[in-house]
């Protein structure tokens, strides 16, 4: 016999999950409905005329060569940031976790990058690797680096790409050192016991117990890179040079709000929602069977 | 002990917003992207207009960049919060014009506030921009500039160069010069890559940038800007990009300060750069019109206009529209035109203000700022050079940056470059040509 308590009656808990329900539907069913509508029409920018024209924004779009380049620098960008933020952080966390005099300082100054708005960091990134202003610019001038992200696309990349993962760092490295204080001492200490060494111990006992928490933050940074890099990428190179940062997100904003092509835009926002959607599908059925709870 | 207070403050937000609209003064909303000192001149001139009159008020909101303020117009106006007077830079023209019920064309809204206007006071290498073929004034020209070569004096004394190159050859030997001179990043460049590459330039040598008298005539135009003269001129900059006597500075302005800051002694870019030159650049510094091939024939041309005109938006009450009419009557003010003219660099509209700034003897003292009214009324403008109106052209510029880095960067060459540019734009325009009708 089951212990727990039985409600009588259906309306409770439906009307409980009334406000849930209504959020998820204004917030997210509605927009991505409008956006599936408007992905099947041509409309001018000011939306005077519109016409149904079925499938052909995504014929167009699959059309375009840039479409597809769109998607491989999509691939990329995003597998470059997450595995960097998220290795970068877990080394930092790992060192914020050992009883150092200056460690509650240290994990105040970490959390910091975080704050600063998307667009911000892209710019004081962009300041600092200015061709011809950076304060980083002149030395790699000067050891003879041809350093020119206005015209070179892996140098630009490289900028996008570091400028995006100095900004998640901060988030990630919150979450690996809470994940890191929640593992027992003790299991540590057995470990340490038996004679396994600190980098033993870290892949066998502690990297393991961390795989929640990692699990997480993949699935939190590949959303991320895929939807909120936008500001950096806007603010830093413009999806420039030769399209070389457009990615899928920046590309559905560049055709949409300064292209008024909204039904194509739309239609790239069918599509990008469908892998995000898909990719997550992914982590959940897959790389969560290796997670240890 | 709170319920009371909380009340009280509703009920003051309440009667504050009901007691707004309640105002005898009727508001005209003006949305611009002006920064800096013209900011300054924007803000003055709504006060000066207020203080004029007793019914209206002109309230300037600055929308940042000028694609930024277009889209929000736009984003507004589907929103049904249009603001009265949107300002849109040149290349957004196609756009609004095809908008038919979103804008009021100025002609019909001084003809409907029977405000006196007659469209022969106003400068035609500017009104032309924005007029339709029967010569009606669809928007109202507000900051017009046009493309000119800044020259560092003191860097080209540096370089042993007596006189300031006229011409494209003359700019490149200029440039290595420079270069060997001890500038070494950057010998010559320019800002607005589509613009100085393409548009001015097809304009400056009497070129088709596309046919239908390069869009003015038709929505159905196509891009011709793939010549051998365009391929060439591209795959001159870009041999010279490799040891940077030239040296790509971007899509739109943010590198400007090249110039000023002098490590671009020769840098083309808007005639309205000039307050910002003034106030930064620490050496003696000129404007000249830009270098042209001599080869061609009929070359210089006459160069085209930029900046950003004020369009008026549609389904505004009869009074907010009589308000802009006599908004923009101010504005046409000769003395208050020349005065703008002097102070921003940007150009007269009116024919009689640049008769009054050259009678005032300003341009003996400040030949600068003639240099981009030079360049616009240098011959009379042909099918090549009188303007151009594409559709999606914010985009366009985009698509045609894209290719001009990846010929710079060395991906492509000049022809191939050129050549995708067109098919792209081409594509783009079909697409606009379907929406527009």
């Amino acid at each position: 016999m089951e212990k727990s308590a039985v409600f009588k009656g259906k309306l409770l808990p439906y009307l409980l999950l009334v406000p849930q329900l209504v959020i998820t539907l204004v917030f997210f069913y509605w927009p991505a409905s409008q956006a599936v509508w408007q992905s099947f029409l041509r409309e001018d920018a000011f939306g005077l005329n519109s016409e149904f024209i079925g499938l052909e924004n995504y014929q167009a779009l699959l059309a375009q060569p840039e479409y597809y380049k769109a998607m491989a620098t999509t691939v990329v960008f995003s597998s470059l940031v997450a595995a960097l933020s998220l290795s970068i952080a877990l080394l930092f966390a790992t060192q914020a976790d050992k009883n150092l005099k200056a460690a509650p300082t240290f994990k105040v100054m970490m959390i910091w990058p975080y704050a600063v708005a998307p667009a911000v960091a892209g710019v004081l990134w962009l300041f600092i690797f200015h061709p011809s202003l950076g304060t980083m610019a002149r030395p790699l001038r000067m050891m003879g680096f041809n350093w020119n992200p206005m015209l070179n696309g892996n140098h630009a990349m490289a900028l996008v790409v570091m400028a995006a993962v100095w900004k998640q760092i901060a988030y990630n490295f919150l979450f690996f050192l809470a994940g890191l204080q929640a593992i027992p001492r003790s299991v540590l200490e057995a470990g340490a016991i038996d004679g396994a060494g600190p980098y033993r111990r870290f892949w066998t006992i502690t990297f393991p117990l961390l795989s929640p928490t990692t699990f997480f933050l993949l699935v939190v940074n590949v959303v991320y890179v895929f939807f909120d890099t936008f500001g950096i990428i806007d603010a830093v190179t413009g999806g420039g040079p030769a399209g070389a940062t457009t990615t899928m997100v920046y590309k559905v904003y560049a055709d949409g709000r300064l292209g008024g092509d909204l039904g194509g835009s739309a239609a790239q926002s069918v599509i990008l929602m469908v892998i995000v959607i898909v990719l997550t599908a992914i982590q959940f059925r897959y790389v969560e069977r290796k997670v240890q709870y | 002990m709170i319920r009371p207070q909380f009340a009280l403050a509703t009920l003051f937000a309440c009667t504050l917003a009901l007691a707004s609209p309640a105002q005898a003064v009727t508001e005209i909303q003006w949305w611009h992207a002006m920064t800096g000192g013209n900011n300054d001149i924007v803000n003055k001139l709504a006060a000066d207009f207020n203080a004029s009159q007793p019914d209206y008020k002109v309230v300037p909101t600055f929308k940042g960049s000028y694609p930024d303020t277009m889209n929000a117009g736009i984003a507004a106006f589907r929103a049904g919060t249009a603001p009265h007077i949107l300002q849109v830079f040149e290349v957004g023209t196609a756009t609004m014009m095809s908008a038919k019920g979103a804008v009021k064309p100025v002609y019909q809204l001084m003809k409907d506030a029977g405000e006196p206007f007659d469209p022969n006071n106003y400068l035609p290498a500017i009104t032309g921009y924005y007029s339709t073929s029967k010569g009606e004034m669809l928007s109202f020209p507000f900051n017009s500039s046009s493309m000119v070569m800044w020259v560092n004096l003191d860097a080209l004394k540096k370089a042993n160069i007596a006189e300031i190159p006229k011409t494209w050859p003359e700019v490149f030997e200029g440039a290595k010069k420079l270069k060997a001179a001890g500038y070494a990043t950057c010998g010559f460049s320019n800002a607005w890559a589509t613009w100085a590459n393409i548009e001015q330039f097809s304009a400056w040598h009497n070129v088709p940038i596309g046919t239908k008298a390069n869009g003015l005539d038709g929505f159905d135009t196509e891009l011709k800007f793939n010549s051998p003269l365009h391929v060439q001129h591209l795959q001159t900059l870009i041999e010279l990009q490799k040891d940077k006597t030239y040296d790509y500075s971007g899509r739109a302005n943010a590198s400007e300060s090249r110039f000023g800051s002098g490590e671009c002694p020769l840098f083309m870019t808007s005639s309205g750069y000039y307050a910002t030159a003034k106030g930064t650049a620490k050496f003696a510094f000129t404007s000249v019109p830009m270098p042209y091939y001599p080869d061609v024939t009929g070359a210089p041309q006459n160069s085209i206009i930029g900046g950003a005109s004020l369009w008026v938006m549609g389904g505004k009450k009869p009074e907010e529209y009589k308000g802009i009419a006599k908004f923009f009557s101010f504005l046409s003010d000769t003395d208050r035109q020349a005065k703008l003219h002097q102070e921003s660099g940007y150009l007269p509209i009116t024919k009689a203000a640049y008769e009054k700034t050259k009678a005032d003897g300003f341009y003996d003292k400040n030949p600068i700022l003639q240099t981009p009214l030079k360049e616009l009324t240098n011959k009379e403008p042909t099918e090549n050079s009188r303007g151009l109106r594409f559709g999606n052209m914010v985009q366009l510029r985009d698509v045609w940056s894209e290719e001009i880095e990846a010929a710079l960067g060395g991906q492509k060459t000049a022809q191939q470059a050129l050549d995708t540019a067109v098919s792209r734009g081409n594509a783009m325009l079909r697409t606009f040509e379907k929406t527009a009708k």
